[in-house]
């Protein structure tokens, strides 16, 4: 998969910030002197200044504000990621599987995927939240559960517009297994479709993410996640609302430019003759 | 008569769907960690007052006794009394829906003209600044969670300029900031729909004859454009209730508003399964029911689907 030249400037740009936002959060606490779980009473909820050290201020605890965004950027991203991979896994599945064969598989599959599709899916989320302990691990799960349905949906399409193409019909006639159809001739074609509904997809998980932990569902404290640290903040935020301000553009930021990223993507389209956009 | 056998079969399977939901429900709360019967009475109750309760609760029974249970329940109009303030639970969802309604129709009262709207208006300078500004809004618009951006207007109308109370539930000045939060992701994918139906249904010849015969250009926007792009996005306003409720949910915590959002969200917390088993259906119930309108819409607005159905 290939991006061509036609590949829109915003697109860049936005994946240019999304790679700044990703390099910082892992490599940045690594020089950067302040810990974002350390507790430090004489310096409480400091207002954002060049001149303190704290150059995004501290919160209701004395912590870090900008620490605590490294860390929780590293959390709301790769549990993101991860949610959109493990549902683009299944979807892939379940999708291959009921456009190939079709029949009473399909049906059943599609009914489930229809149930999932017609829930309110942050309900659903909450849900699964709930049974399970809340942490990272829980609302990447949460997320994947409800994801899968549309991955599914969308790869089936594809699947049943190219199972009679004449490249699946050679196959079949060279005697090729349908395990070896499915897996060598069918997947390749599916999978860019699949990662750029994925890229689409991630700007809204790194939403959901937020509203769980911000439900206080997610990653528990001291461990700083973007969503908790605005439902800590709110309690201030008549007095020191840089606390719940600043991890709410955080969100914003980083979920526009995969939103824009994934419309670059879908916008520039996709050529499978060709084998790249 | 033929519409009234496919409102028939539409009912039929809404109440499968129905079941598989309730099922579904019923399993994951009874998968729940907790014990509802500890949550009840604390943990330094005797054991004897925990058997008791368990009993009465129902809980420790085979699960499937206990799913039916609640089936029966339900065809009775029940949806049995809350764990935790013994209050009937469907008593507490009807107390409490008329405020979600509100707080909801307020939200579409605002998201459909202006999203579709500013959509539309896009898609007429198609190409020019205008329109890349309004499409980077609304992007703009889908990336902001809502409990930000209703922590920012909370900030700004209400601390800043003092126009609106922060939280509570009441009358218009309560629900203004709750409806523009819960409106703004809306107005963004409306816009964006809309946009796109409009430049698909502009660039059609039906449009160019129109144009040709001296058809006045707002009677062309208006009956020719905006009604043909129509369809597909009464679709997404459908499609849309969903995450409506999901908004709903984090916008009746945020801003205090009593409805049944916030009743669900603290159910869940309290393991008060009862609560979390009928907001759950209540919510499911709506969005089928919207979902019927939707189909309902399309007859009334495309002709076409009306033969589709006939065969």
């Amino acid at each position: 998969m290939k991006l061509g030249k036609n590949f829109p400037l915003k697109g860049r740009v936005a994946a240019l910030v999304l790679l700044t936002i990703i390099g910082l959060s892992v490599f940045a606490p690594l020089v950067y002197p302040y810990s974002p779980v350390k507790v430090d009473l004489n310096s409480l909820r400091q207002p954002p200044s060049l001149s303190s050290g704290h150059i995004l201020g501290t919160d209701q605890e004395g912590r870090d504000i900008l620490a605590r965004l490294f860390e929780g950027g590293k959390v709301s991203i790769s549990v993101s990621f991860l949610a959109a991979f493990f549902a683009m896994t299944v979807g892939l599945a379940v999708g291959l599987a009921s456009g190939y064969f079709g029949g009473k598989l399909d049906t059943a599959l599609m009914a489930v995927v229809d149930l999932i599709l017609a829930f309110p899916s942050l309900l659903l989320a909450i849900g699964i939240s709930v049974v399970l302990p809340p942490g990272t691990l829980t609302v990447m799960l949460a997320i994947a559960s409800v994801g899968w349905a549309s991955f599914a949906r969308l790869v089936r399409g594809h699947v049943l517009s190219i199972r009679e193409a004449q490249f699946v019909d050679a196959a079949r006639a060279i005697g090729a297994s349908w395990p070896r159809i499915i897996w060598a001739h069918i997947l390749p074609q599916c999978i860019p479709l699949a990662l750029t509904l994925m890229t689409v997809k991630l700007g809204g998980y790194i939403i959901t993410e937020a509203s769980l932990s911000f439900l206080g569902l997610g990653a528990q404290p001291p461990n700083a996640t973007w969503g908790a640290m605005i439902s800590q903040g709110m309690d201030y935020i008549y007095s020191a609302s840089w606390i719940a301000v600043l991890p709410g553009l955080a969100i914003a930021l980083t979920a526009f430019c995969f939103n824009i990223l994934g419309e670059a993507l879908a916008d520039s389209g996709y050529d499978p003759k060709a084998g790249k956009f | 008569m033929r519409f009234a056998v496919y409102l028939g079969k539409k009912i039929v399977i809404t109440i499968f769907l129905l079941l598989g939901i309730t099922f579904i429900t019923f399993s994951l709360t009874r998968a729940l960690p907790g014990d509802p019967a500890l949550a009840l009475v604390g943990q330094r109750a005797s054991p004897q007052v925990i058997a008791a309760i368990r009993k009465q609760i129902g809980a420790g029974r085979p699960f499937m006794v206990q799913y039916l249970d609640y089936v029966r329940m339900l065809s009775r109009g029940q949806m049995g009394r809350s764990y935790t303030t013994r209050k009937e639970v469907l008593k507490e969802i009807e107390a409490k829906f008329p405020n979600t309604m509100k707080l909801a129709l307020a939200a579409m009262l605002l998201a459909v003209p202006l999203g579709v709207g500013l959509g539309f208006w896009a898609a007429l300078r198609r190409g020019t600044r205008t329109d890349i500004f309004l499409s980077s809004l609304s992007i703009v618009g889908i990336s902001v969670p809502v409990f930000f951006s209703g922590l920012l207007l909370m900030l700004f109308f209400s601390l800043q300029l003092k126009l609106v109370p922060p939280s509570g539930t009441g009358g218009l000045r309560f629900l203004l900031l709750p409806a523009a939060t819960l409106a703004l992701p809306s107005v963004a994918t409306f816009a964006r729909i809309t946009r796109t139906m409009v430049l698909d249904v502009m660039d059609m010849p039906f449009i160019r004859t129109a144009r040709a015969k001296g058809i006045w250009e707002w009677r062309i926007n208006a009956i020719h454009i905006l009604r043909n792009a129509m369809i597909p996005i009464i679709t997404v306003i459908g499609l849309d209730f969903g995450s409506y409720l999901n908004g709903a949910v984090l916008t009746e915590t945020i801003f205090g508003w009593d409805g049944i959002g916030r009743y669900g969200v603290d159910g869940i917390m309290r393991r008060d399964y009862p609560v979390v088993l009928g907001t759950v259906l209540v919510f499911t119930v709506i969005f089928i029911i919207v979902n019927m309108m939707v189909d309902i819409a399309y007859h009334v607005l495309d002709p076409r689907v009306r033969v589709l159905i006939k065969k």
